[in-house]
């Protein structure tokens, strides 16, 4: 049992990771970022080139690769979103903008470094385990948790203590008056989907590590797993996704131990079904934006 | 052109022409519903059900292939009314995960069925689909929409599509038409799905994903779905294009896989940024540009 | 009494925006709804055609119940509307919106346009012609062409208020159909609001130009913050104490 709940933190503070990104862009734009999954695996096979053509350490490697993935972010934003900016149909635009953007990435990659499972070398990360309980905990998990949590962490400060923080929130509840009010709407936008992204390449890098698996298509099933996490926490809900991520993973995990594992991706997808159709806005979201 | 020069064209280009047409029929599935307004992507899951449906007909009855795309394209649209019912209330982006995470469940389904041969598929599906049919199917479907512009029916969708809550003031039932177009776009799907399993030989719910119904999406978007044949138009172009970036593609030293998804990509971005109304829309802004010069110089 | 509201409440959050309002309107009659800004008119007139739901009071339509039924069983019982800031189908024509206000009144299965048979292309042709000749009605035929985002603001309306009456409706609810018009404009409106009525049609008028609800009115109800302040004939309402201490004031003289 304790097994089981280790490794559905583990797995859940991935998705926490990814699906923090995810909507802290809906809740700013009110649109669907389905390019976050690719700035996710980009900034993996990132972090692998920096690892073993570069020759750095991890430890260095990650904090470059996630700045290259908020400068990604940012790109995506410049590229696909801005210039649907205020244009009436610019939501469901941008969701088809952002796959353009996803799958020009997805084929870059792919065209580069071959369709195959890309891993990390050995030695890149530590390999040892420890006992804690009845539980087997690899040093990869614990450090891979206490990053999630970390970065969780510097997310709340970042949106409830600095200056930055405060004209973001603004600007997710009322752009127009956050407008009025002197902001500049735009970089602010920039500044969310640089956040953003950093935080899912930081989930790229570590899902990578995690499981020693990177490939083009990495994103692709995460993606629609970030979507079943941030409709269960609540659409621009920052907690919410957090909880519903550890929820998920936690989930999955138990799904597997006593269902069984051709069930697990069913997991996702059944709870997002019934979120949408009993309790639209999630656990943790404001009861604005749902029925038609 | 000699008739044996005609033969070996024919040869090489028949998958191509059958997936014009099956493709053209996709994206018809998933203009339907955006014509009132409506973004669903479980469209790839009812092509699966049409699919699956119609293979174990085939290998469990002697039914005449008719029958079995009858209920390939019934099946769907069946299964889209308690789909719909709840899920149709859901604004915009809200609706289109619902959908996905429809796809997803019937997908993971499939796989997980013994009777089916999970994740294997069906295999040695005999091919009882001829081009002719499938473009009967594509012309039947374009019949249908074109029809329907223009009707009573029609306008209610256009109107709910501009401005739904407007249009129930008016007295249109608003969650019935988009049920039926949901519906609507179920059978085109079954029947897209009944088409091509039996001309592939093969049903596998990995061809049934979240990617495929997106392809589907973007073939309705890059052909533009301000009118009825617009999707048709995406899909075409799109499903030939491969075909000259196969030359161009070993010419260059790239890989064909890459590069078709790249260049599908590109014009995507390209359509959605500068010519939102899709290339359809093209010939008619080309005309107003041709009027408006006109008139600068009549001027 | 064709359409009656009963101590009709509607809150939002703490506030009161409709708050045990009641008022009557008779065949046939034009009856003004007028008030201060934020009065709760608007409001109103959404509860009434179901756009949000009351959250208490009756609303009656010839008996029937209207409070809690969908936005289209309303319209079907015979209460259409226009829209304070004009709700047209932007791409849409005009004569093409006003098809659509007539699609209670149509009768056309699909499968006999599937089939092409005679009698779908003389139902469209009668429902085309009807459509223009509402929009004669309005003045707005030469104009029936015309993509509706392309008409002017006085245009729109007229196209607008043509739409409501597209489903010969038994009650038309108009929000400030004549704001931001010239005097021209207003006459013509009013002359067309009168017409209307005495087609059969009864009009629930929300209005800030108070000469035109003086000069066209049956009878006038007066909202403030949400409650009934006044309820008569333009001479008891232009005399009501209560209405010129909230209301009217200087806007008599206007």
């Amino acid at each position: 049992m304790g097994q089981q709940i280790v490794n559905g933190l583990f797995l859940g503070s991935i998705y926490a990771l990814f699906a923090l990104g995810y909507t802290l862009v809906f809740g700013v734009l009110d649109i669907l970022n389905l390019a976050h999954q690719a700035v996710f695996m980009v900034c993996a096979y990132a972090a692998l080139v920096l690892v073993v053509h570069l020759h750095m350490p991890m430890v260095a490697a990650f904090p470059v690769a996630i700045l290259a993935g908020g400068l990604l972010g940012m790109l995506v934003d410049r590229i696909a979103f801005k210039p649907l900016r205020g244009r009436s149909d610019s939501n469901i635009a941008g969701l088809i903008s952002s796959i353009a953007l996803a799958t020009i990435l997805e084929a870059t990659v792919a065209q580069i470094f071959g369709p195959d499972v890309e891993r990390f070398p050995f030695g890149t990360v530590p390999t040892r385990s420890l006992k804690i309980g009845d539980a087997v905990v690899s040093e990869l998990q614990i450090i891979i948790i206490a990053i999630a949590l970390l970065m969780l962490a510097g997310l709340t400060w970042l949106l409830r203590r600095t200056r930055l923080g405060r004209r973001i929130r603004a600007v997710a509840e009322n752009p127009r008056a956050a407008r009025v009010l002197g902001v500049d709407v735009d970089r602010i936008i920039a500044a969310s989907f640089f956040v953003s992204s950093a935080l899912g390449a930081a989930a790229g890098v570590l899902f990578g590590l995690a499981f020693n698996n990177v490939a083009p298509d990495m994103g692709r099933s995460v993606e629609l797993k970030g979507l079943a996490v941030i409709v269960l926490g609540g659409m621009g809900s920052m907690p919410g996704a957090a909880l519903a991520g550890l929820a998920l993973g936690l989930l999955e995990v138990f799904t597997v131990a006593w269902i069984g594992s051709s069930y697990r991706d069913a997991v996702a997808f059944g709870v997002l079904f019934l979120v949408l159709v009993l309790r639209p806005r999630g656990l943790l979201g404001s009861a604005a934006l749902r029925e038609a | 052109m000699s008739l044996g020069g005609l033969q070996d064209f024919w040869l090489t280009y028949q998958s191509t022409v059958a997936f014009v047409g099956l493709n053209g029929l996709l994206a018809l599935s998933v203009y339907t519903t955006l014509s009132c307004g409506q973004l669903s992507l479980a469209q790839a899951a009812f092509m699966a059900i049409g699919a699956y449906a119609s293979a174990i007909l085939t290998f469990h009855t002697q039914a005449p292939f008719a029958l079995n795309l009858a209920v390939a394209t019934l099946l769907p649209a069946l299964v889209a009314v308690p789909l719909g019912l709840p899920v149709l209330r859901l604004k915009g982006v809200f609706l289109a995960i619902a959908t996905i995470g429809f796809g997803e469940v019937v997908r993971i389904f499939f796989v997980n069925l013994d009777f089916t041969n999970g994740a294997l598929g069906l295999t040695a599906v005999p091919q009882r689909t001829a081009i002719w049919m499938i473009y009967a199917a594509l012309a039947a479907a374009l019949f249908v929409l074109w029809r329907i512009r223009g009707s009573r029916a029609g306008y209610a969708l256009e109107a709910i599509r501009e401005d739904e809550p407007a249009a129930r003031t008016m007295g249109i039932h608003v969650a019935r038409y988009k049920l039926a177009m949901l519906a609507l776009g179920g059978a085109f799907a079954g029947l897209a799905g009944a088409l091509e399993a039996h001309y592939t030989f093969m049903v596998a719910p990995g061809t049934y994903s979240f990617t495929r119904v997106v392809d589907m999406l973007v073939y309705a978007v890059v052909g533009g779905t301000g009118i009825f044949y617009g999707p048709v138009v995406g899909a075409t172009f799109l499903t030939l294009l491969p075909e000259v970036l196969r030359e161009v593609s070993s010419r260059v030293g790239l890989q064909p896989g890459p590069l078709r998804l790249f260049v599908n990509g590109l014009v995507l971005l390209l359509v959605i940024l500068f010519l939102p109304e899709g290339i359809s829309s093209l010939p008619g802004r080309l005309r107003a540009r041709r009027r408006a010069r006109r008139e600068a110089h009549a001027a | 009494m064709l359409l009656e509201l009963q101590d009709l409440r509607r809150t939002f959050g703490g506030l009161a925006a409709v708050d045990g309002a009641s008022l009557a309107v008779e065949a046939g009659e034009v009856h003004g709804l007028i008030g201060p800004n934020g009065a709760g008119k608007t409001t109103l007139l959404n509860l009434v055609s179901g756009l949000i739901p009351a959250t208490s009071g009756t609303i009656r339509l010839d008996g029937v119940r209207l409070d809690g039924l969908p936005s289209h069983r309303i319209a079907a019982l015979g209460v259409t509307r226009t829209y304070q800031n004009i709700r047209l189908f932007p791409a849409l024509t005009a004569a093409d919106n006003v098809l659509v206000g007539a699609h209670l009144k149509r009768h056309a299965p699909l499968w006999r346009r599937m089939l092409f048979l005679p009698s779908a292309a003389v139902e469209e042709r009668a429902a085309r012609e009807a459509s223009l000749a509402l929009l004669e009605r309005v003045g707005m035929a030469e104009r029936a062409r015309e993509r509706a985002s392309n008409l002017s603001y006085g245009e729109q309306r007229r196209v607008e208020i043509a739409r409501a009456l597209a489903s010969s409706p038994r009650v038309m609810l108009l929000d400030e159909p004549t704001a931001g018009m010239n005097p021209g404009e207003v006459a013509a409106i009013a002359e067309l609001i009168r017409g209307v009525a005495r087609a059969g049609h009864s009009v629930l008028l929300v209005e800030h130009n108070v000469k035109l609800v003086m000069k066209v009115c049956d009878r006038i109800t007066v909202l403030d913050f949400g409650k009934v302040i006044a309820d008569g004939t333009p001479a008891e309402v232009a005399n009501d104490p209560a209405v010129i201490a909230a209301y009217l004031g200087g806007e008599a003289a206007a």
